[in-house]
């Protein structure tokens, strides 16, 4: 046996970033901002000592929150937001199911695939809250707006991973259906829809669930629903009628959530 | 009955898959298609059916030159063609009833199979391929509840139900023991024999083409280098397939199997 296969080889583990100097500037780098950027903010301690007290009353009022003094105005608001939720969900799932199609490179040509891509590009750029603002203003307050941004909304987050499992479909169950001679269409519906439908059900499921949510927030800015009623509450002081709010919210949310999670699992 | 004439295909990265193939099935003759992976086999059968356009030279099938049709009479054209798959490629979600009725895909609108409304001739026809290879109590089965062999015979009922001339048949057993691989394969020659077809099955294992088939073609680098009855195929020609190795051992295990498949016959 020679010296230099008993020597031991020293190995260590590659780095992610192989030039020293980059990698030792970006760390650095990075704990530089961090620091500047904590320091930028400016907190006033005397107004938060202040700021306590009021932020206790309001959780103070989730010990008695009050469901009844502006209870027709909740039952109207929380129907508002049920009838947004619907019908924006609904109407955004039809819309999505063939911008999807579109938007998936191994089943759609490539001018479509850009058109479509394009779609949903917008959709997820502008946030839900900037639409509403714009839609408050041409359609006026009330739910239609809120319906026509969360139907907006679902088209950007459902048609792109819509698209995204399309594309991750097996591409040998399709090719087996084109082989048999059949249409695009027959194609489609049988090589590709029923490796996609559990995930587009749970998703659609789950995007009910976001819609509500988004609904509640939605009337902030005008876009009526229940959003409105808390927006009101807060407006006139009203905590314990806005913890009441607060709290059908998130067992409502809560609810939906345990019945999206109970459908995906069944349709697995 | 089916002629390929100096069928050529490159592919985008430059790579020449077939290089001017020559080839010419007469009807109800079953071919074995061997070769190295990268040969080109799996390419062949695809060119036919055209699921990979093939680049230059021309597919001819009873007459009809499949390489010039258009997307609508080519749709047509593949009806009488059923493909069988290595992974079986059953959609996995649907019935095994489904995928059975799928190969009438061709001959059904869209609405009919949307709704799942085959003619009632489609069905039978549906159920008794289903008995001929031993699953018509599956029916309602989900694909994927099946085992390998169960789903290869799912798969040659949807090939056979399209009512083809020809079979393309990729890798049948690549994936399965070599009992149900044996099964499968005679289970394929046996159909074919019945129904007068002819068949091209994509192979690697040597044995089990010989064992089954009338005719064997050697494909390597895109080229035919055999073609001939499966008894000729000599450890020199083995070589000249597939490179150099010791075939010996490959050739006398068909010989004892041979044997010993008579001697369980009678």
């Amino acid at each position: 046996m020679n010296a230099s296969m008993t020597a031991s080889r020293k190995w260590r583990k590659p780095p992610m970033i192989k030039n020293p100097l980059m990698r030792w500037g970006l760390i650095s780098g990075c704990l530089i901002y961090l620091v500047l950027a904590f320091g930028s903010f400016d907190v006033n301690w005397a107004r938060v000592y202040e700021g306590l007290d009021r932020g206790w009353q309001f959780i103070l009022a989730f010990s008695k929150p009050d469901f009844l003094s502006r209870k027709s105005d909740i039952i109207d608001g929380m129907a508002e937001s049920a009838i947004m939720t619907i019908t924006s969900t609904a109407c955004g799932i039809l819309i999505s199911i063939p911008i999807g199609l579109g938007a998936a490179r191994n089943i759609a040509p490539l001018p479509v695939y850009l058109v479509c891509r394009g779609v949903i590009a917008i959709s997820r750029a502008l946030h839900e809250i900037i639409v509403a603002i714009l839609l408050v203003a041409i359609f006026g307050f009330g739910p239609f707006a809120g319906f026509v941004t969360l139907s907006f909304a679902t088209i950007g987050f459902l048609a792109k991973l819509l698209a995204e499992d399309i594309e991750d479909t097996d591409r040998s169950q399709a090719e087996a259906i084109k082989a048999t001679g059949a249409s695009w269409w027959q194609w489609v519906t049988y090589g590709i829809q029923p490796q996609v439908m559990p995930r587009l059900i749970g998703l659609s499921m789950y995007r009910l669930d976001i819609n509500f949510r988004e609904s509640a927030i939605l009337g902030l800015v005008g876009a009526g629903g229940i959003g409105a009623t808390l927006n009101t509450a807060f407006d006139r002081y009203e905590f314990d009628t806005a913890a009441a709010i607060i709290i059908m919210i998130i067992v409502i949310v809560m609810f939906l959530e345990y019945l999206s999670g109970v459908i995906r699992a069944r349709l697995q | 009955m089916l002629h390929l004439n100096k069928l050529t295909k490159q592919y985008a990265t430059g790579d020449m898959a077939l290089k001017s193939v020559e080839l010419e099935i007469p009807k109800g003759q079953v071919v074995a298609l061997i070769g190295p992976s990268g040969a080109g086999k799996s390419t062949l059968i695809r060119c036919i059916n055209r699921l990979v356009e093939p680049t230059s030279g021309s597919v001819i099938l009873n007459g009809k030159e499949l390489t010039k049709l258009g997307s609508g009479a080519l749709r047509q054209a593949r009806r009488r063609m059923g493909m069988i798959f290595q992974e079986y490629a059953l959609v996995e979600r649907l019935t095994v009833m489904e995928n059975v009725l799928s190969g009438r895909l061709g001959y059904v609108g869209f609405w009919r199979s949307f709704l799942r409304k085959y003619p009632q001739s489609d069905v039978d026809e549906a159920f008794r391929l289903l008995e001929r290879v031993g699953l018509d109590h599956m029916a309602d089965k989900r694909a994927d509840e099946l085992s390998g062999g169960q789903r290869q015979r799912v798969g040659i009922a949807r090939a056979l139900i399209q009512d083809p001339e020809l079979l393309l048949v990729d890798e049948p057993t690549a994936s399965l023991d070599p009992k149900t691989s044996r099964q499968i394969m005679r289970l394929i020659c046996e159909l074919c024999a019945e129904r007068n077809l002819a068949a091209i099955i994509n192979i690697h294992d040597v044995a089990l083409a010989q064992m089954f088939v009338q005719r064997v073609i050697g494909l390597r680098f895109g080229e035919v280098v055999y073609d001939g009855p499966p008894d000729q195929l000599k450890p020199d020609i083995l070589t000249e397939i597939y490179g150099e190795e010791d075939w010996e051992a490959t050739i006398e295990a068909i010989d004892e199997d041979d044997e010993a498949e008579q001697g369980a016959v009678a």
